[in-house]
Formats: C-alpha cells, structure tokens, sequence
C-alpha cells in the first residue's frame, strides 16, 4: 500500500528528521518504489515459519557481572557539540 | 623490485625478512602513492606520520629479531571503524570532528601484529550504498577505465575507498565492511579480492553500526593469499562483542594450494537472472570449467527464495539501521544544529547531517517497525530471512562443499549514472551478494576476468559458517586459473 506525503511526514518526524515539503515529495516517491519492491514478499507463505533473529545459532554469552571500566568522564564528553564541566548539555527540557 | 607498491603482503613479508628495504621506505612509497593519486578520492584522512612512526617501531622490531605476522605492512582502514584520536566518521556530516577515546577490536588486532597505519578509507555513508557515491566527501573514483574511454567510473560500495585504494596501490591491504555485499561487490568492480567472513568472526566492536545482524567486517587484498594472511590477524574472540562467535582462529594461509579434487561445488540455478550479461555467464562457464580441471564435482543445485532475499533485506537493514542511528541526535558527538527546543534540535541536526541516502532508509526502517505494519513487513521479512537460511542449510547438508556463482551482475558503472535513476536500480547491485548476509555465511569474491571494455569481473564463492578456508582453498584454484588483474594507471 503506498504512503502519501502526510504519512511520509509523520514517519520522519518519528524518526526525529526535518523535511521539507519537496524532500517530503521526492522521499513519498522513493519509499513508495522500494515499497513496492517489497510487496514481492506477500507471495511466500510464512505461516509455522519461526521469524530468524540471529545471523548464526548461537546463544546469548553471559559475563560476569563485574565493573570493568569506569572513571574516564573527560574521556565520555570529550566529543559532545556543547559540555559543561562532565555534562552533556541540551536545550531546556523542563519548564 | 623497483616499485615496492607492487609487492603482495607475503612478498613484503620476505623482503622485510631479507632486509631487501626496510619498513620505512615501504612506507614513504605508499605515502607518495597516496599523495599522486588524490583525485581518487580514496582516502578522507591520512595519516603520515603516525605511519611513519608505526614503521619505524617494526623496523626496530626486525632489527630486533622480533617481526609480528603483520610487520611493517601498510594498510588502510575504513573510515567505518573507529581508530583512536583519528578521523571515525562513518563518511558522514553528522559525526564531524568525532575522533574515538578507543580503537576497534578489528584494527588493534592489526595494530598489535605489526601493521602500519597509513589512514582512513572513504565509503558509501555509514555503509549504505553500492558505489561509494553518498559519502558526505564526494564519491571515489575507480582507478579502473573502460578501454579508450576516460569516464570516471565507481568502484562499488560501501567499501569503495578500501578497493579503490587496493587496486591502486595507495596501501598493501584495507579493512572493509559487508552488510549486503559492500567487501565483494567493491572487490569484484576493481580487480581485488575481498572475503566477507562468517557472522561472528570478527568482532564488530568499535565499527560503527548500520544493521548489527548483518554488519561483518573483512579484508580486500592484491591476491587471495593476502586476503588469508589479513583475516587471521583481523579475526578473533571478542569478549566485548556478544555475537563473537567462540571459535578458534584458523591459518588461513595454509588452506591455501590445498586440493579441491573430490569437492563438489554448488552451482545454484536461481541466479541465472534474466538479462545476466553473457560476459558475465561466460565468466562463470569458466569458473565451472577450472575447478572442474582441478577435479572438483560441478552440480547444479536450487536455492528456491533467491529472489526474496534483496526485498527482505530492504526491510531488515533499514529497520536495524533506524534503531542503530537514533544514536545520531546532535548530544554527544559530532554536528548539532540548533532547534528552538530539544526535539527542533534533533530534528534539525539529523536533518543536515545525514545524506539522502541515509534518510531514505532510516524512514522505510523507521515505518517497518512502526505501529501497525510491524508484523506485515519486519516480521515477515524475519520469516523470509529463516527460509532463505533453511534452502543454504539443506544444500549444505546434502554434501555441497562450496558455491559458486558471479560476485556482480555488472562490471564498473560510471559515476552518477545511477544516482538519479530509482533507488531500487543501485539496490539490484547486491543481488548474488546479499543473501550470503542473510544466512550469516562466508563469502569471497575473486577476480576472474576482464570485459571486452576492460573492466575486472569476479566470481563469488560462499561456503558452510566457519568454512573461510574452503574459500581460501577454492579462491586460490580460481586464481591461479583466472590470472591477476591491475590497472594501467591514469592518475
């Protein structure tokens, strides 16, 4: 089912990108080919069909739960945009 | 040898061994390489004198008697993996002026056998491409022409600076990427050789992430010997990857010259496609033709949800990918562009840092996994994912030991013939190679012969999980039919 350009707006905005309304045009018609492209996949059937959700079996490897690390503050911050002392820093959040 | 850029990793090897030159000036050849050859656009960062202080600490080590597997070799690395205090950006706007306070598990295994640094390698942004055409640094130029004709052509993607530089002697070897074909395609399209290993074999961390089930990091090398000697340093077991697989590291090296008498190779029908080129076709009758000669048993099989593989994994990247990137919001590193408020800014930051190719798959990700089609589109594709795994596991079962088939269905395209066209155009470049992602499984590309153009085509073979020395040992029969391959040079 394609998208139109409302939805294509809505989904970017999800996805927390600005668009402006002749990208949200060119970006309606490229989802809409690789969604058609897609739409190949209704013709298997699926059903019984376990969803596969690791590359290769393997089974989750399991730690010891023990710090490893730590005290490297400057080193955490040290590529922020805008910091203050160890701090990332935002536009105001809260009233 | 007078130009020692033309040396393999095992030539270079010897000649450090026998003091035939010395690491240093190994080095500052390949910087001078790297300096005339520019308009390639291979490298976004060099690095000269970190090399050069990398090359002198091996030539202290050979003189000390003390040579790493590794030593002295000069190799360039994807600007995907992150290389301490050095240019990590992915090719991207959005992480301008990140420079990691760690190194990947992959380049300090490399580091920590010898190798020297000579920079980072332009690509595709964040790996999503199959040209190198939507790096934020203007695309690569392959060092390939079509005979009698000077149109810049691209040298495939995401790894396209790794292959470029390879081919074109600006480094002795160059890590790479494959999340859908992005070693092999790039491989295929310059000459090189490129081997994306099992799922696991390799330790993702510190490779910034596009889609985590399929990311596997790999070598592209001059020959397939190469290609051995750097996925045995590259591969290892990572604590601090979970999906390192606990596997021992094998010598790769010794596969190689190993008989494949008795080996039966898979040839699988499905991918006769329709339009295959007959260049291409005739490329692969000769790839049958050779391992037959070399006593191999050729059989065709069926791998029946061929077609479903480039459709799934459409779904799937893209939806890994806008989990992955939602990392990207302007806070912690790289570019911000203010918003009157914290959401305008991350909107307005994600807005001017990401290519359009990025935004493209982070919305088709991003609407995959939104309420209400979750289940008709990731979930399904999941399932198609198990049954495109299931049709490699019976034919494996059944006593296949490797399959070949073409790497590419084209040669080299020009730059920018493309890039207007529908995206699913440059998408149908992964068709042999990505459903070798889909299955976890390793794959290689191996150069096989030239176009009536000119122009380098390659044939893949892929074998069982953690059989990269089927590769290697196969790879190895294909080239010592095929021949080598290298560009005139132009630049």
């Amino acid at each position: 089912m394609p998208v139109d350009k409302d939805t294509v707006k809505r989904v970017a905005h999800l996805a927390r990108i600005a668009v402006s309304d002749a990208e949200a045009e060119t970006l309606q018609a490229d989802l809409n080919a690789i969604l058609g492209f897609v739409e190949k996949l209704d013709e298997i059937d699926v059903t019984d069909v376990e969803p596969m959700t690791s590359a290769i079996g393997m089974s989750m490897k399991m730690r010891a739960d023990t710090v490893t690390d730590g005290d490297q503050a400057a080193k955490v911050v040290a590529n922020a945009p805008a910091g203050s002392d160890h701090f990332f820093v935002v536009p105001k959040v809260v009233e | 040898m007078n130009d020692l850029s033309l040396m393999t990793i095992a030539g270079i090897r010897d000649g450090l061994a026998t003091k035939a030159f010395s690491a240093t000036e190994l080095c500052q050849t390949y910087l001078a390489n790297m300096e005339s050859a520019r308009e390639l656009n291979a490298y976004v960062c060099e690095t000269p004198d970190r090399a050069l202080a990398m090359a002198a600490e091996s030539d202290r080590r050979i003189a000390a008697g003390e040579a790493r597997a590794l030593e002295g070799v000069p190799l360039g690395v994807k600007d995907l993996f992150c290389t301490e205090g050095v240019h990590s950006q992915a090719a991207s706007h959005i992480l301008d002026g990140f420079k990691p306070a760690y190194e990947s598990t992959v380049t300090a295994n490399l580091w920590a056998a010898g190798a020297v640094m000579l920079g980072k390698l332009n690509m595709d942004e964040f790996a999503m491409g199959s040209s190198s055409e939507t790096s934020y640094y203007g695309p690569v130029v392959n060092p390939w022409r079509s005979r009698g004709s000077n149109a810049p052509l691209v040298p495939g993607g995401s790894s396209g600076g790794s292959a470029a530089a390879v081919a074109a002697r600006l480094c002795a070897g160059a890590t790479a990427t494959d999340t859908g074909g992005s070693i092999r395609q790039p491989a295929a399209f310059t000459g090189t050789v490129g081997i994306k290993p099992t799922y696991g074999r390799c330790s993702r961390w510190g490779i910034v992430a596009f889609a985590s089930s399929f990311d596997q990091a790999g070598p592209i090398a001059r020959d397939v010997r190469d290609a051995a000697t750097l996925l045995r340093s590259m591969a290892s077991v990572d604590p601090k990857d979970t999906t390192s697989a606990e596997v021992p590291v094998p010598d790769y090296e010794a596969a190689i010259g190993k008989s494949v008498k008795g080996l039966r190779v898979g040839i699988p029908k499905e991918y006769r496609i329709d339009d295959l080129p007959a260049e291409v076709e005739g490329l692969w009758e000769n790839g049958k033709e050779w391992l037959r000669d070399a006593g191999a048993e050729i059989e065709e099989i069926s791998l029946p949800h061929t077609k479903y593989a480039l459709p799934a994994y459409y779904i799937i990247a893209p939806a890994e990918a806008s989990s992955n990137l939602a990392r990207y919001d302007g806070v912690r590193y790289g570019l911000r562009v203010p918003g009157e408020d914290v959401i305008a800014m991350y909107e307005n930051t994600r807005a001017a840092g990401f290519g359009k190719e990025v935004k493209r798959r982070v919305l088709i990700g991003t609407y995959a996994l939104s309420a209400g089609y979750y289940d008709a589109y990731y979930l399904r594709a999941l399932k198609v994912r198990t049954l495109i795994k299931r049709d490699f596991d019976i034919v494996f079962d059944a006593g296949i030991d490797v399959i070949l088939t073409p790497a590419t269905p084209t040669a080299a395209f020009g730059v920018a013939e493309k890039t207007l066209a529908s995206p699913i155009e440059m998408y149908l470049n992964d068709i042999f190679t990505v459903t070798v992602n889909m299955a976890g499984l390793p794959g290689i590309a191996v150069p096989a012969g030239l176009t009536a153009d000119g122009l380098p085509l390659a044939l893949q073979l892929i074998a069982k999980p953690f059989d990269e020395e089927m590769l290697f040992r196969a790879g190895h029969v294909v080239e010592a039919a095929a021949g080598r391959f290298s560009p005139d040079r132009w630049w």
